[in-house]
């Protein structure tokens, strides 16, 4: 059974009144605990998926089944109690959080809203999450602002798991990370994926870090897909242009430099 | 701390500070200074200032204590400045949001009838509104804070429109918030600081309405009010002008003292964020 | 081959009961050298970027000494002006390099530590200090250092954020040109023209007039980098300025800057968090570590042969297209 099937998808914006595909005729499917990637150059549609597969914007054709059901279908109510199974990592982990917020309220939201604890229950709930991701859970306590970039990106990670979903978007979500926190989090991720069976939609346009850690990868150019398949064997033999150039563009650390 | 040092370091907001600190003891005071009714007849009419020492500011036309007035005044300009001016920014700061958030014709819906309630003087608006429901100090304190909350609406909504768009709301929206909470317990309360900067003008607008609408005798007829001295003064104003005059400059002072005060507040809490 | 800047004993302290962003670090930068500064966010490679380039507040506390060796021979129209800053660069340059080298960054010694607190180290994202250095004043003796803009062409990360919003991209341009190189502004202009055709941007003749909300992120930083070499500086300062754009644009944006770099015989000071990228462009390459300078040697000897166990750290946390997937290593493990 496959997660998430995405067919067809377009959406349209305007850029000086004309028209144009942001996102154009997408299709593909992503299996339980499997990473599939979306690479691509900056502007090609990347975040614009992900925000379509999210309900955070409407497409203008096409069709998105999500754990076997038409997700465009649902709306109001319904839909709000689907999102549990389908979260998202941002790539800004200080932008994805409220600026008065503190860890534990960060954590206790998608549990109250989903009734999945009493409100007695919750602070257990989020010092284990917090367990589960690596941290401190007396760090529930803290201001958002007064952890570190990496510690974020993992209590947005808890944010994400909390409700069990069986899709995580990460848009970029350790681009911004010091390479150090960089391997922890995707370990973490990856750890996540083996334990619960998560599937992730994993965006980068660093193909060093989607070899690492993606089953499967889409390469998207201006909003169409220009070449999908097995990871590696996308980027050690790329047959798009833009395969291509994304791959001759990744830097290397090579013993004979030119 | 800091902020407060901050706020203190013009020598404008130490002036509306102090002129502010020097109101709000004479309104809480104003019940143990001079306890029992300050209409109550306390001497000869028309005493000038300074003759009498039991009363300082002398009597009225009634044989009224002035200083006593003045006390009770403050209580009544203060009073109905705050409460309008909060009513003002709560309605202001719900439809802003209300109409930022939701877009679409909810939003156009909001903003014709704010448009609407710009268009209309707010005084003319205030004096409308009391004249048909009649004078009492909550009709006052609606009647002002009708005409003073398209501006807090319209700021808010700008506020919001910004922050809508921000990672953190759609982060809300994904883990299944109810756009309602998304609007007031996420967007609206980081759309409030430059809402409230709006306070200061507001206060001081309200309190130079309160003192008009009770000048033309539609203030809360059982309790003293500066407007309602000066209108009582006007009639005597060759012989005994220091009636108007005297809550003239209250007023006056008033004003001025909460728009100073108001800038301080503005003013430190700007230098904070350019810093940080 | 001499050396062009000589950095000694160099602390930076943003706040006074703050750590120091730079603790007490030596370098010599040696004239037409590619010099990379790695670090992780927080090292203080923006804070060295910074002190360099004179744009550090005036309350930050500054110790150390920050010698130049630039011989004053050229003329003014040798090379091309520019400054992607050109409101902060004390305009019209009527300064003297003293020739010999000559004590340029003293402690700010009376300076009366004002509340100005700006810290680029204060994000914690990996601390690619955004360009909000704008408002930053020189806190250095202004006759004694050598001009941003006409000696020093200093290129940020966001180039929305050093580029007038409000001044179409040529003219921005061609200011700096002006002012550095006192040409008219008909000169000016065709300097700016020959500028944004060196930077490799198609149709320099429409593109003068645009403005830069109208050029994509890759072709905002091409015109960034245009002012930043419109004088002709001696040095170019890259404050991880290819962080913000995607690989393809990066690796354009990198070879535009090794071109130019090697054209006009510029020294190159390149701040990046990516070794991989540092080692694609850089002769040497100096790695920071919380304010300290840990390591500096040959790219090739840091690549190959790293001396700190933090630089093989570094290097092992990079992942190529050759490193072993992290998938593998996790499906070995229980
Ligand atoms: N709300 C919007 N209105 C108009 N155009 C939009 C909007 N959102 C995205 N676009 C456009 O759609 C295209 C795809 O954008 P998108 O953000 O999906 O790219 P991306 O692949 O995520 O790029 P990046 O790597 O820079 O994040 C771009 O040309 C962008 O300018
Ligand atoms: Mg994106």
């Amino acid at each position: 059974m496959t997660v998430l099937a995405v067919s067809n998808l377009a959406k349209r914006y305007h850029r000086g009144g004309k028209p144009f595909a942001a996102v154009d005729d997408v299709s593909f499917k992503i299996n339980p605990a499997e990473t599939l990637a979306l690479a691509g150059p900056s502007g090609s549609g990347k975040s614009t998926i992900a925000r379509l597969v999210l309900r955070l914007i409407e497409p203008d054709a096409g069709r998105i089944d999500f754990e076997g059901a038409d997700f465009l279908a649902v709306s109001g109510a319904a839909l709000r109690a689907r999102r549990a199974r389908l979260q998202m990592v941002f790539q800004d982990p200080l932008a994805a959080f409220n600026p008065r917020a503190t860890v534990a309220r960060v954590l206790d939201d998608p549990l109250r809203i989903h009734g999945l604890a009493s409100r007695a229950e919750r602070p257990r709930h989020i010092a284990a999450l917090l367990e589960r991701v690596g941290l401190d859970p007396a760090l529930a306590a803290r201001a958002i602002h007064e952890i570190s970039g990496g510690q974020r990106q993992r209590v947005a990670i808890a944010r994400a798991i909390a409700t069990r979903p069986s899709l995580v978007v990460l848009d970029e979500a350790v681009s911004a990370l010091d390479v150090s926190v960089r391997g922890q989090i995707l370990e973490l991720l990856l750890d996540l994926q083996r334990q619960e069976r998560i599937a992730y939609l994993f965006i980068s346009h660093d193909l060093g870090v989607i070899r690492a850690v993606a089953h499967r990868v889409v390469i998207l150019d201006a909003g169409r897909i220009a070449e999908s398949g097995d990871a590696r064997a996308v980027i050690a033999n790329p047959q798009s242009a833009i395969g291509k150039a994304l791959v001759a563009a990744t830097p290397r650390l090579t013993r004979d430099r030119p | 701390m800091s902020r407060l040092r901050r706020f203190f370091r013009t020598p404008e907001a130490k002036a509306g500070a102090t002129i502010l600190a020097v109101l709000i003891v004479m309104a809480l005071a104003a019940p143990m200074v001079f306890p029992g009714d300050p209409q109550a007849i306390a001497g000869p009419a028309l005493l000038p200032p300074f003759q009498d020492w039991s009363l300082p500011l002398g009597t009225d036309r009634l044989g009224r204590d002035v200083l006593a007035e003045l006390f009770h005044g403050a209580r009544t300009s203060l009073a109905v400045g705050l409460a309008a001016a909060a009513a003002a920014l709560f309605i202001g700061s719900v439809v802003g949001t209300l109409a930022g958030f939701a877009s679409g014709l909810i939003d156009d819906v909001l903003m014709r009838i704010t448009d609407a309630f710009q268009t209309v003087p707010s005084f003319l608006l205030a004096l409308a509104f009391v004249s048909i429901v009649g004078p009492s100090l909550g009709v006052v304190v609606a009647a002002i804070a009708l005409g003073a909350w398209t501006g807090p609406a319209r700021v808010a909504r700008a506020e919001v429109l910004s922050i809508r768009e921000r990672d953190y709301v759609a982060g809300a929206r994904v883990i299944g918030m109810h756009p309602l909470e998304i609007a007031f317990r996420e967007v609206l309360p980081n759309a409030l600081p430059p809402v409230l900067a709006l306070s200061s003008v507001i206060v001081a607008a309200a309190i130079l309405t309160e003192a008009a609408l009770s000048f033309l005798g539609l203030g809360d007829p059982n309790r003293v009010t500066w407007g309602g001295m000066i209108a009582e003064g006007r009639t005597v104003l060759r012989t005994a002008p220091f009636l108007s005059v005297v809550p003239g400059i209250a007023l006056v002072l008033t004003v001025l003292g909460v728009y100073l005060a108001g800038e301080g507040v503005v003013e430190s809490t700007a230098v904070r964020r350019s810093l940080s | 081959m001499t050396a062009l800047l000589s950095i000694r004993d160099l602390s930076v302290r943003y706040r006074r009961d703050g750590v120091e962003a730079l603790k007490g670090l030596s370098l010599d930068v040696k004239t037409g050298e590619r010099l990379a500064v790695i670090g992780e966010s927080g090292s203080g490679k923006s804070t060295l970027a910074l002190a360099v380039a004179g744009l550090l507040a005036r309350g930050v506390k500054i110790e150390g000494t920050v010698e130049w060796k630039i011989s004053r021979s050229r003329t003014p129209h040798s090379f091309a002006p520019p400054s992607v800053l050109p409101d902060i660069s004390p305009s019209r340059g009527e300064i003297e390099l003293s020739h010999p080298p000559s004590p340029i960054l003293n402690a700010a010694e009376g300076e009366p530590a004002a509340e100005l607190l700006i810290s680029p180290l204060e994000g914690e994202m990996s601390g690619r200090t955004e360009g909000g250095a704008v408002e930053r004043q020189l806190s250095h003796p202004r006759d004694t250092i050598p001009l941003l803009g006409r000696d020093i062409g200093f290129v940020f990360q966001d180039p929305s954020s050093s580029l007038d919003p409000v001044m179409p991209v040529g003219k921005q341009i061609a200011e700096v040109v002006r002012t550095h190189l006192k040409l008219s502004w008909r000169d000016s202009y065709t300097k700016a023209k020959t500028l944004l055709e060196r930077v490799r941007i198609p149709d320099p003749d429409s593109v003068l007039h645009t403005y830069p909300h109208q050029l994509s992120g890759g072709q905002k930083q091409r015109v960034a980098i245009a002012a930043a070499i419109a004088a002709g500086p001696k040095l170019l300062i890259a404050d991880e300025a290819t962080s913000a754009l995607d690989t393809i644009v990066q690796a354009e944006i990198v070879s535009l800057i090794r071109q130019l770099v090697a054209e006009d015989g510029m020294t190159l000071l390149f701040i990046s968090h990516d070794i991989a990228l540092a080692a694609t462009l850089a002769d040497r390459i100096a790695v920071l570590r919380h304010g300290e300078l840990i390591e500096l040697g040959e790219t090739r000897q840091i690549v190959e042969a790293p001396r700190r166990a933090y630089t093989r750290a570094l290097l092992d946390a990079h992942l190529g297209l050759d490193a072993e997937p992290l998938l593998d290593r996790q499906g070995a493990s229980p």
